[in-house]
């Protein structure tokens, strides 16, 4: 300790603090249950998964494991990670490029109908996702693509989640334009300036896009719900799916190892780019 | 905010263009750029919404030709079809109890978290992280098993299951969203960053309470991003599907109490091949989710106030 008094008038700030740790950490462990509880439960033996208020199992059920590595309908679990990574990892691609494209237009060419474009651009990530399914799936139905990966993936290419041009577009509108200007002087033109000047350094924003796109392609339900029928076309989560319908008590213990196999993904992208995350998220709202 | 940063960035002056390249070129190079959004906007957007009205006035089964009916969806729809305002009782009821249950929640730990020194960064992704997990199956699965009979809640609180009585499986559902603050949060604490500390210290010198404070100067300067919160919340929110799938067993039950909207669409749709019926739900959707959405935007204009309005 040093010799520098405590002062009266500082104390009750310090347990002003105290205290709101506190609360906070009391907050985080409510909200942190339901996690603690799938591992755990992911961990217990068949007889003390219901029946038992524990969190922990009296002993580890690594079982539970094995039977949902083995996979689900027959489908191994390889396969099902397979095809979940394939249309994220796709979903990725289609996004970043084509999001990106519109976004330089919008936020840096001069075009005729660009105000217009824009608000209806901005309009469309309000716009139901139900008021084009209908129609989306009768087009692909008709082209005989209903049961494959396309529908899950081209429209990705197509720049259909405006969520994502408006936000590259608000990072763009953030960078000096005198770069793109002196870029022009040299002789660049819109292309050149695009890949060699604005890509670079829009990458942030981009990353942004590729970590929200593949979360999200691997948590969406419904979608695949609708598209994809053969089991060995599902993805993990529609093969959770499966044990949806499922109440007895023996399958509860590898339903739950297969939900963390599902979650890991996530988990480990929230570990290794939660800046971005929320960074991403924090400046989704509030740039321009 | 986003809303006012349109007109101003239109009227920008045009670009002092240097003549080394025609015009019609460079307007050229922006329709390459745009290519794939115009694309999807007109065949996967545009498309699919004038398909979707045409065959709200049909019957449709996926296999036989659309058969126009008229009006006799939407009048099946409000008049002949309890289970449609049930659904739709249902939606309105989990969006009442979880948007504003959620939003203050995320506003209540920003407000803490704001001043906060050490740990900030900490809390702030450990609260956002139920966000990014809480759409998947796995959790909703999750919780259905918590809020089960013998579930934790019912071992804590002796209530016996909430999934199994129609009237509280709807709360479960809710509670999963509330439980997802962290987005809202993230960008609420955003918001709370952005305001100058000198108001704070002005109003602290005029003898303002810690509450005056919160009343006078936090709720008018995060006005913004308040709304945008409420907006893109509420949108999201009448769209809810994954956890009342997952809580009710794919079934919207019990007795129809977590038949959301989009499920009954779903059923309607792809369960039962009604098409035509199921355009019709999705239509009356879009209208009020757009009505909704231009309700908040009308009423914000008493109650959101723009610092910057004008200079940008």
């Amino acid at each position: 300790m040093t010799a520098v008094p405590t002062t009266a008038p500082r104390k009750p700030v310090r347990w002003g603090r105290l205290a709101l740790h506190l609360g906070c950490l009391a907050a985080l462990l409510v909200m942190l249950y339901p996690l603690a509880w799938l591992l755990a439960t992911s961990l217990k033996p068949a007889d003390e998964v219901i029946a038992s208020l524990n969190l922990l199992p009296s002993h580890l059920e690594w079982s539970n494991y094995t039977t949902a590595l083995e996979g689900v309908n027959d489908v191994s679990i390889w396969r099902l990670l397979g095809n979940s990574l394939l249309i994220a990892g796709g979903a990725v691609l289609g996004n970043v490029i084509s999001c990106s494209l519109a976004a330089y237009a919008f936020a840096r060419l001069r075009f005729r109908l660009r105000g217009p474009l824009f608000a209806f651009m901005i309009a469309t990530i309000m716009l139901p996702h139900h008021a084009v399914l209908i129609p989306q799936y009768i087009i692909f139905n008709q082209l005989g693509l209903v049961n494959t990966y396309w529908p899950l993936i081209l429209p990705k290419f197509l720049a259909t989640e405006a969520f994502f041009v408006f936000l590259i577009v608000q990072f763009m509108r953030g960078l000096p334009r005198e770069l793109e200007e002196a870029a022009r002087i040299d002789g660049c033109g819109p292309f050149r300036s695009f890949f060699q000047v604005v890509l670079p350094l829009t990458r942030p924003a981009l990353i942004t896009t590729a970590i929200f796109t593949f979360i999200w392609t691997w948590n969406d339900f419904f979608t695949q719900l609708i598209y994809l029928f053969d089991p060995d076309k599902f993805t993990l989560t529609l093969a959770l799916r499966s044990f949806v319908d499922a109440s007895s008590t023996s399958a509860f213990g590898p339903m739950f190892a297969l939900s963390v196999i599902a979650l890991l993904p996530i988990v480990l992208f929230f570990l290794a780019f939660q800046r971005f995350l929320v960074e991403g998220m924090a400046s989704s709202g509030l740039k321009g | 905010m986003t809303t006012t940063a349109i007109p101003a960035e239109a009227k920008r002056a045009p670009a002092p263009a240097p003549e080394r390249r025609p015009k019609r070129e460079r307007e050229g190079a922006a329709w390459v750029f745009l290519s794939p959004w115009v694309l999807g906007a007109v065949v996967l957007t545009l498309l699919p919404m004038a398909v979707s009205l045409y065959l709200s006035f049909t019957d449709y089964d996926l296999f036989t030709p659309p058969k126009w009916v008229g009006l006799r969806n939407y009048v099946q729809m409000f008049t002949e079809d309890p289970r449609y305002w049930r659904s739709v009782v249902t939606t309105l009821t989990y969006v009442v109890i979880a948007v504003p249950l959620q939003l203050a929640l995320a506003l209540v730990v920003a407000l803490a978290l704001k001043g906060m020194k050490r740990g900030k960064a900490f809390y702030r992704s450990a609260f956002y992280a139920p966000s990014l997990l809480g759409a998947s199956m796995s959790i909703a699965l999750v919780w259905r098993a918590i809020f089960n009979d013998g579930g934790t809640v019912d071992h804590l609180f002796g209530t016996g299951g909430w999934v199994n009585k129609p009237g509280w499986a709807l709360l479960a559902v809710a509670l999963l969203t509330v439980w997802q603050f962290g987005a809202p949060m993230v960008i609420f604490l955003a918001g709370l960053q952005q305001i100058p500390a000198e108001l704070y210290e002005a109003a602290a010198c005029d003898g303002a309470s810690k509450w005056r404070q919160f009343l006078s100067v936090t709720v008018p300067m995060l006005s913004p991003v308040i709304f945008f919160n409420l907006v893109l919340q509420t949108i999201q929110a009448f769209q809810v599907f994954t956890p009342a799938f997952a809580v009710s067993a794919g079934k919207g039950g019990p007795a129809d109490s977590t038949l959301v909207y989009t499920m009954y669409l779903y059923d309607r749709g792809f369960v039962a091949s009604h098409m035509g019926y199921a355009s019709a739900m999705a239509w009356v959707l879009l209208v009020v989710i757009g009505a909704v959405t231009a309700v908040l935007f009308r009423t914000s204009r008493s109650w959101v106030f723009y610092a910057s309005e004008g200079d940008r």
